[in-house]
């Protein structure tokens, strides 16, 4: 009332620049707690009230800053020292920035393969783009200058490359995630508030949700309560070394079997293949996929005898399936170097007898330094080479198929027949086949992730040599994410255990990492060592397929270029430079370890400190208590302690 | 104004009066330029179906009350639908969750609204020993200050590292 007075016994006068200032400054904020008030935990009515006075202010004034010398303002300048002194509503009203969702899906972002193929492939389609065969070693095509050997090289070196990238900036994302190593620390109050799934409104749904939240307890009840208990140790290492045994026993087999099997089908292909059967001639593809089927089962047999937490057991299980299928992978390789040794024979063989069907072609009219003009042939009349390429290109993709075929037809059969059996002989058979012995088949999520690892290996080695592989392989995925879709709903039951092999899935991209490298190794190996076709494919007629790189620096860069490259590529410069990453890479990890420890470190801290600070403000509170015991209004109960800071100060 | 302070649009904001006004449509008036002061009651909220199967649903009811009984005017029922919506922002809907989740309303989570929210979560399946076990483990976890009770700063810093909270803690109309 004061101010009101004072202002109004002087001479109306305009808003000096200060007051204008304030005035801003104060519109301005009332209009951020217009933006920000849908972020408020404030009742309705108290956020409605907030809008209707903040709008009405921001009405008022928003007109009036704009006119600023006027003789009305004097009255506006009152109600502002007013709205100054008394806001209603405390201080500035507090950023709620809306943090972007955190997406917790899973980063299978590497999978860019595609496709089915048929037996078409082995026919025509030898010849066509889907293979290495196909390309001419041309080296500029066409009014571009297209350099199409040096493309085709850098895009197989380049999508190694960017695969790298993916799955390491996709690893270290989910490191960062994990909250550095925390995410065993919140575990029951996690699943004590996070794990109902508030989108539910289905009953069946609801019922499923509840047992499976009840699951989860009860597993993590007794992974608390095996933590702290202690078994007979030496009784289960012996367990444990025996089960390991018998599994690389397993793996040994299956090894020599598929090896004997590759060799058995030189012998046949040696002998031609159409004096044989079906069987015999895709029995190299039958035989691992067979393998691949029965020996997971066999694995899971044998690791009841191990009994390790069920975490631990899903690793170790999933490693031995991992460790079966690269044996089988890299016995097939071996068997495809054999083959591919093979056909180099027969090229030189080939190459001898063109020299004389050439000579036969003049039928000896030439004397031995002389020209002619050259003899037409029809292309389709001029031997081919055997090209070893593309002999592997289609290995690959027999294989490919194969796999596809043996997964599609488990689906049906392991898990459509069985449902349908279970279902309808359930009516007329003497024990309840829907809870006891075959009932349902589970979905197994981490057997179908290792499916799509292993098949994205297969793609990776092969699409060098058959470059259309890696497109079709698309189609592929999407027919069986339908079926897959479809046969789940229809056929599958939740699986029991409710463990993820682990916390942010980096177990996964960890063995998609190895598996990438795994598969390139071939690939590379092949690139370096061996010579290529002397007829087919982009890099005929060069010593070794990596000339082309030479051949490119030599004619399409400047000369000096050439030679900063010779010397870059200098092993005395190379292998300095090999040794100073490493040394990088030691004490990166080591700072990060030390980082880590540190962490820890705080936190430990951090509890005690706030132990203690709440101790001693409980006894101020009560020695505040106790001295002025009837000063009731500066002394809130107990719980409150803001207020007996304030108190304080 | 509604739109203001919410997260919704004007049309989201009708397509809500639309469905409040199913609810009970003898009591709820179609035009609302008047105001009025209907609130709806607890047992018709919770039969909605995006609320009917949740655990939670006469706590989430009763915490956006104004009466704190459940009785919904439409003011409450679009603020709640907007405040547990996917735009929402996560201090926000932990400050809810945290209300929710108090049971006894103390503005701590004791032992009890532990127990309790176990309890609806697993519908009894559990024996006392293994509540009585869950609960405690739960409270060590996430007791900064040992106070053997959760205030709103201990459930903010165990909510916030929370990797499935935002993808839960959501609903839909």
């Amino acid at each position: 009332e004061d101010e009101e007075e004072k202002v109004g016994e002087e001479k109306p006068e305009v808003l000096s620049p200060e007051e204008l200032e304030k005035l801003k400054e104060e519109v301005d904020e009332r209009k951020k707690l217009i933006s920000t008030l849908r972020g408020k935990p404030w009742p309705m009515r108290k956020k409605l009230l907030t809008l209707r006075e903040s709008h009405e202010f921001v009405e008022k004034y928003e007109g009036a800053l704009g006119k600023g010398k006027s003789r009305k303002l004097y009255a506006y300048k009152v109600m502002m020292l007013k709205a100054l002194m008394g806001r209603p509503y405390g201080s500035m009203p507090r950023k709620t920035v809306p943090r972007a969702d955190e997406a917790n899906a899973m980063d299978f972002a590497v999978l860019w393969d595609f496709g089915v193929i048929t037996n078409y492939l082995f026919g025509y389609a030898q010849y066509s783009v889907l293979f290495y065969g196909y390309y001419n070693s041309q080296r500029a095509i066409g009014w571009l200058k297209f350099r199409m050997p040096l493309s085709y090289f850098l895009v197989g070196v380049g999508t190694v490359a960017y695969s790298y990238m993916v799955v390491i900036r996709t690893m270290a994302r989910n490191a960062n995630e994990d909250g550095g190593g925390d995410n065993n620390s919140f575990n029951f109050s996690w699943k004590m508030f996070t794990s109902w799934d508030y989108l539910i409104g289905n009953p069946e749904t609801a019922d499923n949700k509840f047992a499976s939240i009840t699951t989860s307890f009860k597993e993590a009840i007794l992974e608390e309560q095996e933590s702290r208990k202690d078994d007979n140790i030496h009784l289960t290492r012996f367990l444990r070394v025996l089960a390991n045994f018998l599994v690389l026993c397993c793996l040994a087999g299956s090894g020599y079997l598929i090896y004997f099997v590759v060799r058995r089908s030189q012998k046949f292909a040696l002998e031609g293949l159409e004096s044989h059967s079906w069987w015999e001639r895709n029995e190299v593809n039958m035989v691992m996929s067979l393998l691949g089927m029965f020996c997971p089962m066999l694995f899971d047999v044998i690791s009841a005898l191990e009994n390790y937490h069920p975490r631990i057991a899903l690793q170790w299980q999933l490693g031995r399936i991992f460790a079966l299928f690269l044996g089988n992978l890299y016995t097939f390789i071996i068997a495809l170097m054999d083959e591919i040794n093979l056909k180099r024979e027969e090229e030189e063989v080939l190459k001898l007898n063109m020299t004389i069907w050439e000579a036969s072609l003049y039928n000896g009219t030439l004397g031995a330094n002389s020209t002619a003009p050259p003899i037409t042939v029809h292309p389709a009349d001029i031997p081919r080479g055997p090209c070893w390429e593309t002999m592997v290109g289609q290995e690959f993709v027999r294989l490919i198929v194969s796999d596809t075929m043996t997964t599609y037809i488990t689906l049906l059969i392991g898990d459509f027949l069985r449902a349908v059996l279970v279902r309808f002989l359930n009516y007329c058979w003497c024990w309840d086949l829907e809870a006891g012995f075959p009932s349902y088949s589970e979905f197994d999520v981490s057997g179908n992730v290792l499916g799509l690892i292993f098949n994205q290996g297969m793609i990776w080695m092969g699409a060098f040599y058959a470059p259309c592989l890696p497109a079709l392989n698309v189609l592929r995925l999407h027919v069986s994410m339908y079926l897959q879709c479809w046969a789940v709903m229809c056929c599958n039951v939740p699986q029991e255990r409710v463990f993820k092999a682990s916390g942010s899935n980096n177990f996964y991209m960890a063995m998609l990492l190895v598996i990438l490298f795994l598969s390139t190794l071939p690939a590379i190996y092949t690139i370096v060592t061996i010579p290529p076709s002397f007829d087919c494919g982009p890099f005929s007629g060069k010593s070794r397929m990596f000339d082309v790189i030479q051949e490119t620096l030599e004619s399409d860069f400047p000369a000096w270029f050439g030679k900063v490259f010779s010397y870059a590529s200098n092993p005395g410069l190379v292998l300095p430079f090999l040794l100073l990453m490493v040394l990088a890479i030691y004490y990166l990890q080591s700072t990060s370890k030390s980082y880590k420890q540190a962490n820890l470190e705080l936190k430990k801290k951090l509890q005690t400190v706030s132990r203690t600070i709440n101790k001693v403000l409980t006894l101020i509170q009560y020695l505040l208590y106790s001295l002025c015991g009837t000063c009731t209004d500066i002394v809130c109960p107990p719980e409150s302690t803001p207020c007996v800071v304030l108190a304080l100060t | 104004m509604l739109h203001d302070c919410t997260f919704f649009t004007r049309k989201e904001i009708l397509q809500l009066h639309g469905r409040f006004h199913e609810l009970a449509p003898h009591l709820v008036p179609l035009d609302y330029t008047n105001q009025p002061d209907i609130r709806l009651p607890l047992a018709l909220i919770v039969s909605m179906p995006e609320l009917k199967e949740n655990p939670f649903r006469n706590r989430i009811v009763e915490v956006f009350s104004e009466d704190g009984q459940g009785n919904l005017s439409f003011n409450d029922f679009v603020d709640m639908f907007s405040a547990l919506c996917e735009t929402a922002p996560r201090e926000l809907k932990t400050i809810y969750a945290f209300k929710i989740y108090d049971f006894n309303v103390d503005n701590f989570l004791c032992k009890e609204d532990l127990e309790k929210t176990l309890n609806r979560l697993t519908k009894g399946e559990l024996t006392p020993e293994e509540v009585n076990l869950v609960c405690t483990k739960a409270m060590e976890e996430a007791d900064l200050d040992g106070d053997s009770k959760l205030s709103f700063s201990d459930f903010e810093n165990m909510i916030s590292k929370a990797p499935d909270f935002l993808s839960t803690f959501h609903l839909r109309i």
